[in-house]
Order: structure tokens, then C-alpha cells, then sequence
């Protein structure tokens, strides 16, 4: 049973044959050229294709995230920028308000002490008017008294009366 | 290929359970029959059983195990369907003392080609009309995965910069290889690739393709160069005919292996069958012979990729050593000089 099977081995497992090799040869070259025209050629562009298209879309997410990135940065220093303008603004604004303050009040201080010095010579030439109107109205009653004293015979009495009531009289009008 | 692992298991499972029902029946039903004249009813299971596996001629009916085994292995000219029948396949005429007739492995080819043909036009055909936007699916998406693998993992990494010149060559060889391989599994096929003759037609094309990628890439003189191993010329004598026959065993290696492979596992699956006929027992074919044979079955399922890969993935080995290897050396001596 072996035996015959080892004999068969030797007979014909190994044994060449020159058509089968002819056939596998044509078969084989006519399969591998039809393949490449009809399958291999569209698959393996397909595939480079799509390869190609993952990488330039790769390539093209890193873009984009270059780019946002970039605006971003330039954002953030248009912000910061935007935040110094700001409080420089402010900064000035409150230095001028400051500076205005300080003007107004210094202003009015002024005009208050020029008020008060006008109003103090006002009142001190009203002072001084009043003096002499007194003065005028002290003349003109002792001219007037003397008047009187000249009028009336100077005796001693009647001197001292009129003196008294000249006194009276001033007494009176001063008050 | 990991999903198929995955799977793997819980498939075994299943065919298991469903074979092992089956034998229980038929055991049970053949018992009767054994009983009542155990002689004749084993013989005359083992003349169908060997005739519908292995399209012996049943006329004789008394078959040595080793000679339908290896009838099974071997070419011929007959292609058998038993029990619908035989095919008797044409002769041609000799060309030039050649015999080129048709044989059982030539149709098996000629069937490989024509799915292949089928298939791929299909798939090309989708990829044609495909976008770049659009996802493969179905039996595209699958051929894609092997394609993709065969291009990456095989070519790329194997030959470097221009390895799309010998893209076609390996897909083809790559999935005439596997479809032959897997044809051999199915009933009533044949199995090609288990024939020396394919196999090593095979080889040679990739012995050519090698010394030819060799010599485009290095020119004759770059080639020749190469035969001295770069020693010094007194032990050329040695070295010249040690290099020209290892250019020669790389491919004969490749054509045997796959030989060797498909055959061994189709001999071991019908040797197991055998045993039980040879031993005329039910218990040993439901014990052994049925279990182990369905074992090697699911074996030779993985082999067939396996055998396929394995040849594509040593030519492109071979193209890659031939072509990159020596323009690294020559690339260095040229940095040298400058």
C-alpha cells in the first residue's frame, strides 16, 4: 500500500512536465497583464490618490491650525494693545480732570479772595464816607450852636444852658 | 487577518457541532448495515467514499489507500465528479516534443484566472468610478485591505524606492497563489499549486524579475561585481560559482516550499481519512480520523494564506535585496571617493 505510494512519489510528484510549465507560464502572464490593466492600474492610483488626499488634508488641517493659531497670537496683542490704549485714555482723562480741578478751584479761590478784598475796600471806603459825613454834620451843629450862643447874649447861664442843650441835641441826633 | 482570528474560534465551534451530529447519524445508520455483513458494507463504503473524494475509477473497487491519495494529489487528464461522472480532458497535439495538453491543474489555473478576471474587473471597475471622497465597501473594501497590505507591508517595506514597478507582479502572484491555493480546499477541485511544475514556473518568474531588477539597477557591470561578493580575485574561483548558485536556490526554495506545503497538507488530510478505512473501524473515523482531518482542513485554510503571503512576501524580498542592497554599497563607496 505504501510501497506503491512511494513508487508513485518517485514517479511522478516531482517529475517535470515541460506543457504544465507552459501552461502556468501563459496563464499566468496573460492573467498578470489583464489584471494590471483592468484592476492594479485604477486601484493602486485610487489608493496613491486617496493617500495624497489624507496627506494634503493633513497637511492642510495643520495649515488652518497654523493660520488660527497666528491670528490668535495677533488677536491677543491687538487686545493688550487695545487694554494699554485704554488705560492711557483713562490715565489722561483722569490727569486732565485732575489738572481742571485743580484750575477751577485755584480760580475760584481766587476770585473769592479778589471779592473779599473788593468787598473790604468797599467797605472801608464806605467807612471813611461815613467819617466825613459825620465829621461835616459835627461841624455844622457846633457852627450851628455857636450860632445859637452868639444870637442869645453871652451871660454865664445862658451859656451854660445853651452848651447843655447843644449837648442834648447831640446826644440825641447820635442816637 | 485579525478579524479573522477573532472569528476563528467561534466558527470551529459551530462546524464541529453540526459535523458531529452528522456522524452520529450516519455511524448509527452504517452500524445496521455493518452488523448484518461488517465485511462487505466496509468495503464497499470505502470504494464510494474513495471514488466520490478522489474520482478513482471505481470499476476495480479494490483501491490501495496510497494510490488514491496520490491519484488525488497527482495531474491527469481526467477531471472527475463523482459520482456525476468525469470530464476527459482534450489532448493537443506534441509542439516542438512538448505535450502541452490540457490537464486537471491547467483548468484549475484557467478557473483561478477566470474568478480572478471576474472579480477584479468588478472591483477595478468601482474603483474607477469611485471619488476620492468616497469609501470603499463590501468585496471592494476587502480587496482593498489585501491590496493595501500587499502594497505596505510587503512591497514597500520589502523593496523601498520603486517598488510600484513590481507592485503587479506581486498582487498577482499574490492572489493567483491564494485563489489556487483555496481552490484545492474545495470539492472536486484541484489543488494547482500543489504541483511542481506551477510552482516552480512560478519561481522562475520571480527569478527573472529579480535578475533583471538586478541588473536595471546596478547595470551588467554592477551585477557581475556582485557575483565576486566583493572579495579579492583569487577566491573569485570559490565565490563566482558559490553567488551563481545561490541566485538559483532562492527561487528553486520558493517553488519547493509552496510545492511541499499545499501537497503535504492534502496527503495528511486524506492519510487520516484513510486510517479508518484501513482499519475498517467507526470509532476510529469518528475518533481520529474526522476530527483531526477537519483540524488540517482549517490548518490548510490559514497555510493557504499563509503559503500566498509567504511566496509574495520572499519575491519581494528578493527584488528588494536584489536592487536596494548593492546601491547602499555603491552609494557608500561613491561618498567615499568624493
Amino acid at each position: 500500500m505504501l510501497t506503491s505510494g512511494v513508487i508513485l512519489l518517485q514517479a511522478n510528484l516531482l517529475s517535470p512536465n515541460p506543457g504544465l510549465i507552459f501552461w502556468t507560464a501563459v496563464t499566468f502572464v496573460i492573467v498578470l497583464l489583464i489584471l494590471k490593466k483592468i484592476a492594479w492600474g485604477p486601484i493602486i492610483s485610487a489608493l496613491e490618490e486617496r493617500e495624497k488626499g489624507i496627506q494634503s488634508s493633513i497637511d492642510r488641517a495643520h495649515q488652518a491650525k497654523d493660520e488660527s493659531e497666528a491670528i490668535l497670537r495677533k488677536n491677543r496683542e491687538l487686545l493688550s494693545k487695545a487694554d494699554a490704549e485704554a488705560d492711557k485714555i483713562i490715565r489722561e482723562g483722569k490727569e486732565y480732570a485732575e489738572k481742571l480741578r485743580s484750575d477751577i478751584t485755584g480760580k475760584a479761590q481766587e476770585e473769592s479772595k479778589k471779592m473779599i478784598a473788593a468787598a473790604l475796600s468797599s467797605i472801608e471806603q464806605e467807612k471813611h464816607r461815613a467819617l466825613d459825613v459825620l465829621r461835616n454834620e459835627v461841624a455844622d451843629l457846633a457852627v450851628m450852636g455857636a450860632e445859637k450862643i452868639i444870637k442869645n447874649a453871652l451871660d454865664a447861664d445862658m451859656q451854660r444852658k445853651i452848651v447843655d442843650s447843644m449837648l442834648q441835641d447831640l446826644s440825641t441826633k447820635r442816637n | 487577518m485579525k478579524r479573522l482570528n477573532v472569528l476563528h474560534p467561534k466558527s470551529l465551534v459551530k462546524v464541529m457541532a453540526i459535523l458531529v451530529a452528522l456522524l452520529v447519524n450516519t455511524g448509527g445508520f452504517s452500524g445496521v448495515a455493518a452488523a448484518q455483513s461488517p465485511e462487505a458494507s466496509a468495503e464497499v463504503v470505502s470504494g464510494t467514499v474513495a471514488a466520490s473524494e478522489h474520482g478513482a475509477p471505481s470499476a476495480h473497487g479494490e483501491e490501495k489507500a496510497g494510490d488514491v491519495i496520490m491519484h488525488h494529489v497527482f495531474d491527469s487528464n481526467i477531471f472527475a465528479f463523482h459520482p456525476f461522472g468525469e470530464i476527459e480532458l482534450p489532448k493537443i497535439a506534441p509542439v516542438a516534443g512538448i505535450d502541452i495538453s490540457i490537464t486537471k491543474h491547467v483548468v484549475m489555473m484557467w478557473l483561478v484566472s477566470a474568478i480572478l478576471l471576474v472579480v477584479f474587473a468588478f472591483v477595478g471597475g468601482k474603483y474607477k468610478k469611485m471619488t476620492n471622497r468616497q469609501a470603499p465597501k463590501g468585496l471592494t473594501n476587502a480587496v482593498e485591505a489585501l491590496v493595501e497590505f500587499i502594497r505596505l507591508d510587503v512591497a514597500k517595506s520589502n523593496i523601498g524606492h520603486g517598488y510600484e514597478k513590481h507592485l503587479p507582479y506581486l498582487l498577482t502572484v499574490f492572489f493567483f497563489i491564494l485563489l489556487c491555493n483555496l481552490l484545492g480546499l474545495v470539492p472536486y477541485g484541484a489543488t494547482a499549486t500543489g504541483n511542481i511544475n506551477v510552482t516552480l514556473a512560478l519561481a522562475t518568474f520571480t527569478f527573472f524579475i529579480t535578475q533583471v531588477a538586478a541588473l536595471k539597477a546596478h547595470g551588467l557591470k554592477g551585477f557581475l561585481v556582485h557575483l565576486t561578493a566583493g572579495t579579492h580575485w583569487s577566491l573569485w574561483i570559490i565565490m563566482i560559482p558559490i553567488e551563481v548558485i545561490g541566485l538559483f536556490t532562492k527561487p528553486f526554495a520558493l517553488a519547493i516550499r509552496l510545492f511541499a506545503n499545499m501537497t503535504a497538507g492534502h496527503i495528511v488530510i486524506l492519510s487520516l481519512i484513510f486510517i479508518s478505512f484501513i482499519l475498517k473501524s467507526y470509532i476510529v473515523a469518528v475518533a481520529v480520523s474526522v476530527p483531526f482531518s477537519i483540524f488540517i482542513y482549517l490548518l490548510e485554510l490559514f497555510v493557504a494564506f499563509l503559503q500566498a503571503f509567504i511566496f509574495t512576501m520572499l519575491s519581494a524580498l528578493f527584488i528588494g535585496l536584489a536592487t536596494a542592497h548593492e546601491g547602499h554599497d555603491e552609494l557608500a563607496a561613491e561618498v567615499a571617493h568624493h
